[in-house]
């Protein structure tokens, strides 16, 4: 008789490997090593002929045409979504907002319920590892409306100071918006605790996803999240895919950002009123072919399965701590890696992230360098730029070995 | 190896070796740019008299492209009229195009730096020094040195 185990599954990673055809590629003569899934994931072949044959078999606008292929295209889009609806935990497809990604979808809640519904007095609070693209939306806002700014400070190690939560929330607080991981750091925030805190005070609770849902198994339900932005490009979909999960009376609540065809439901000289949620919010022909795309991409991952992926990613990341921090590296961001994902950022000695990354190029490595869109986590960490390599499903213990070795390249280069 | 090309050895020099990085005291112009791409910055001061520019030095930090572009800057333009100056800014600028065949006994070491036209994302990093003194002899003194503080 079988003995029942409970661990997760495990990652074929050699098979995944196997579904991505750019990985076969060669850069300056070297095997591909691609590291920078942060910035955007590659894409598997089920997505990249989801998309051919949409194009080549279903292209017609959705939601209009009386026709063969508007039926078909209709179909395909409203599958889409129904099938990221369930991946994301959601009661009905229609809490699923389809936009071009993290931030479209953020500046959507900005502009369409924060500019309604905020007044001088009233506070945004946010957290110091956020991405430009959750705080520079919510400044727009604050200019707008007269409400203030304010965040939960980082500590050293990367991690959220959640001592502070409750200086800096209070009954004035109306959005608490935070990123679910950091795509600097690699932190995993306390999500539940969080969201949990913003609606003891009355406050809705904004997530950027645009690194957790990549990575990590997600319930909107559970989480009792407001609002959830994500980026199909980072997840194996294409660019321009993604969306917005909200609440439906938030939807329902918030205005439309974009006016235009297919987002009303009768339009007068003077006036128009408009299709409930969550199609009042996608003005204009849509990116069906992306989210198509997408959908496939995320009927993928949820056959490796997400609790497989993050144990993966977490074992990787544990290996790249450990070499890097041996070959001599400083390393940011959490050391444990079961509150991180699977973005590293770190300084190499005296060598600049740019100057890095050149050279580790010509070895036919990929990696990020720069400010990674976070300047607050910089100058929280008094640096300008790091090195980041980032790791996903089809990354393994020798890439990083790869990345390793190169770094001597560096080194012999600037010693 | 092509690495070579941009990592030669009087570029890894400057930038290990930086000539004239300190600030300037009263009475210099200053200006600070960053390249928004990289959070490289960089901070060039100039005593100019005279239609002259007497002292050039530079603060910053960033990778190795752009702050031995400013510590090579800094020794070719001193002691040289303003215009002179401008117009090396403006074949620096060509050289980094493409456009300009650079010689050594005109621009010094900075011909070590005609290998960054082939990673063309380095560009920025090389010229950032150049933008800044540029703008730096054009903008009034004293409005400048107010915008670098």
């Amino acid at each position: 008789m079988a003995v029942t185990h409970h661990e997760a599954p495990v990652l074929d990673v050699g098979r995944v490997r196997a579904d991505f055809p750019i990985l076969s590629r060669r850069v300056n003569g070297k095997p591909l090593v691609y590291l920078d899934s942060a910035a955007t994931s590659q894409k598997p072949q089920v997505v990249i002929d989801t998309v051919r044959d949409f194009y080549e078999r279903h292209n017609a606008n959705a939601h209009r045409g009386i026709h063969t292929l508007g039926e078909e295209a209709t179909e395909l889009f409203e599958g889409a979504r129904a099938t990221i609806a369930r991946f994301l935990g959601a009661a009905s497809p229609e809490h699923v907002v389809f936009t071009r990604g993290t931030t479209e979808s953020i500046n959507m809640v900005s502009l369409g319920w924060g500019r309604k519904f905020l007044r001088e007095g009233d506070e945004i609070l946010l957290t110091e590892l956020e991405h430009h693209s959750n705080i520079v939306p919510w400044q727009m806002t604050a200019a707008a409306t007269g409400a203030t700014l304010r965040y939960v400070p980082l500590l050293d190690d990367g991690t959220l100071d959640l001592s502070a939560l409750d200086t800096v929330l209070s009954d004035r607080t109306k959005v608490f918006a935070m990123s679910g991981m950091s795509n600097a750091l690699g932190t995993i925030t306390p999500l539940p605790e969080l969201i949990e805190a913003a609606h003891r005070v009355g406050a809705i609770a904004v997530v950027d996803a645009a690194q957790l849902a990549p990575h990590h198994a997600i319930d909107v339900v559970a989480l009792d999240a407001d609002f959830l932005a994500f980026s199909g490009h980072k997840m194996l979909g294409p660019t321009s895919s993604g969306g917005l999960y909200g609440k439906p009376e938030l939807l329902d609540a918030m205005d439309p950002v974009f006016g235009g065809g297919e987002m009303i439901s009768e339009v007068f000289h003077d006036r128009a009123t408009y299709k409930p949620v969550p199609y009042k919010h996608e003005a204009g022909t849509m990116q069906v072919a992306q989210q198509v795309g997408l959908g496939a991409a995320v009927e993928y991952l949820g056959s490796l399965g997400m609790d497989a992926i993050r144990a993966h990613e977490q074992e990787i990341a544990a290996y790249a701590l450990e070499r890097l921090t041996d070959a001599g590296a400083t390393v940011y961001g959490p050391t444990d890696p079961s509150i991180r994902g699977g973005a590293v950022s770190f300084w190499f000695k005296n060598v600049h992230p740019h100057d890095l990354a050149q050279i580790l190029n010509e070895e036919g490595v990929a990696i990020r360098a720069g400010h990674h869109c976070a300047q607050l986590v910089m100058r929280r960490f008094g640096t300008a730029a790091t090195s980041r390599a980032s790791f996903y499903v089809y990354n393994t213990n020798e890439e990083v070995d790869v990345l390793v070795e190169a770094l001597a390249k560096a080194e012999d280069i600037f010693a | 190896m092509a690495l070579d090309d941009i990592y030669k050895e009087v570029i890894l020099d400057h930038y290990k070796s930086p000539r004239n990085k300190r600030e300037l005291g009263d009475g210099a112009i200053s200006c600070t740019k960053n390249n928004p791409l990289c959070g490289d910055e960089i901070t060039v001061f100039a005593s100019v008299d005279d239609g002259t520019i007497r002292e050039v030095t530079f603060q910053g930090a960033g990778c190795s492209i752009s702050q031995s572009s400013a510590s090579m800057m800094t020794e070719a333009v001193a002691g040289k009229p303003v215009d002179d100056a401008l117009g090396m800014a403006a074949e620096f600028r060509g050289m980094m195009a493409g456009d300009v065949e650079p010689t050594e006994e005109h621009f010094g070491d900075l011909v070590a730096l005609k290998g960054v036209v082939k990673y063309p994302i380095r560009i920025k990093c090389a010229v950032l020094a150049w933008d800044v003194l540029q703008e730096a002899l054009a903008g009034d003194g004293e409005a400048s040195k107010a915008a670098a503080h």
